[in-house]
């Protein structure tokens, strides 16, 4: 299941949303809005998507990682909008025979998301912002 | 032929709207559109060359050639997922 949202996210949620149980472990991943960034107080930020290109690449990347051998179902949520610190950005929610795999795929899915998925964040701070990983762009 | 294109983040805070309509001859690649947006919007991006561009939602390389009707967007550097 694949989802892009302006609303809260439970993480148990997501993990429901896997196929039946008859896998050997379960990993979820929560990506929460940090605190200090870079030596700055994050006030909030800003999440920023092209939506529908947005989850056409995060089914992409759910698909490659399905195609592993030891990886039975995966979904991927992703928050967009205004969160505050300690707020849910990302659930990635892995079902695989067992862990090591489903770390692995954990671990890769999320450095895809970050390669090819069409989200942007803005940091906002007392005395300024910046669109992250645009700097220099 | 009429092109809209789609600006995010950045982009669309430098264009000051998220979307634009641009005149391209027929046959024109991404290239040429490149051209013709830079030509409105100079501050667009220090580095036209390596601007990321979506057509009908895939990443396509420079030479691309458009068609009417396409759906573009101009794609800063991404940074969605947690580090």
């Amino acid at each position: 299941m694949i989802l892009v949202t302006r609303d809260e996210m439970d993480p148990r949620e997501v993990e429901a949303t896997l196929s039946p149980q008859v896998h050997g472990a379960v990993l979820t991943f929560q990506g929460t809005v940090r605190l200090w960034n870079e030596g700055r107080r994050v006030k909030y930020l800003e999440y920023e998507a092209y939506p529908e290109m947005a989850e056409a690449k995060l089914k992409e990347i759910a698909d490659e990682i399905r195609q592993r051998e030891e990886i039975e179902d995966i979904s991927i949520y992703h928050r967009i909008g205004k969160l505050c610190v300690g707020e849910t950005s990302l659930v990635v929610s892995v079902a695989s025979k067992h862990r090591r795999s489903g770390f692995d795929a954990c671990l890769d899915t999320i450095e895809r998301i970050k390669e090819i998925v069409p989200i942007w964040k803005k940091e906002v701070w007392d005395e300024g912002e910046v669109w992250v990983g645009s700097q220099g762009a | 032929m009429n092109v809209n294109v789609r600006f995010f983040a950045l982009y669309r805070e430098r264009i000051g709207k998220d979307t634009a309509g641009f005149e391209i001859a027929e046959g024109s690649n991404v290239v040429n559109l490149v051209d013709v947006v830079m030509r409105d919007h100079p501050d667009l991006c220090p580095n036209p060359s390596a601007l990321v561009v979506a057509v009908n939602q895939e990443y396509v390389s420079h030479n691309h050639q458009l068609k009417e009707g396409d759906e573009v967007a101009f794609i800063p550097p991404v940074s969605g997922g947690a580090q």
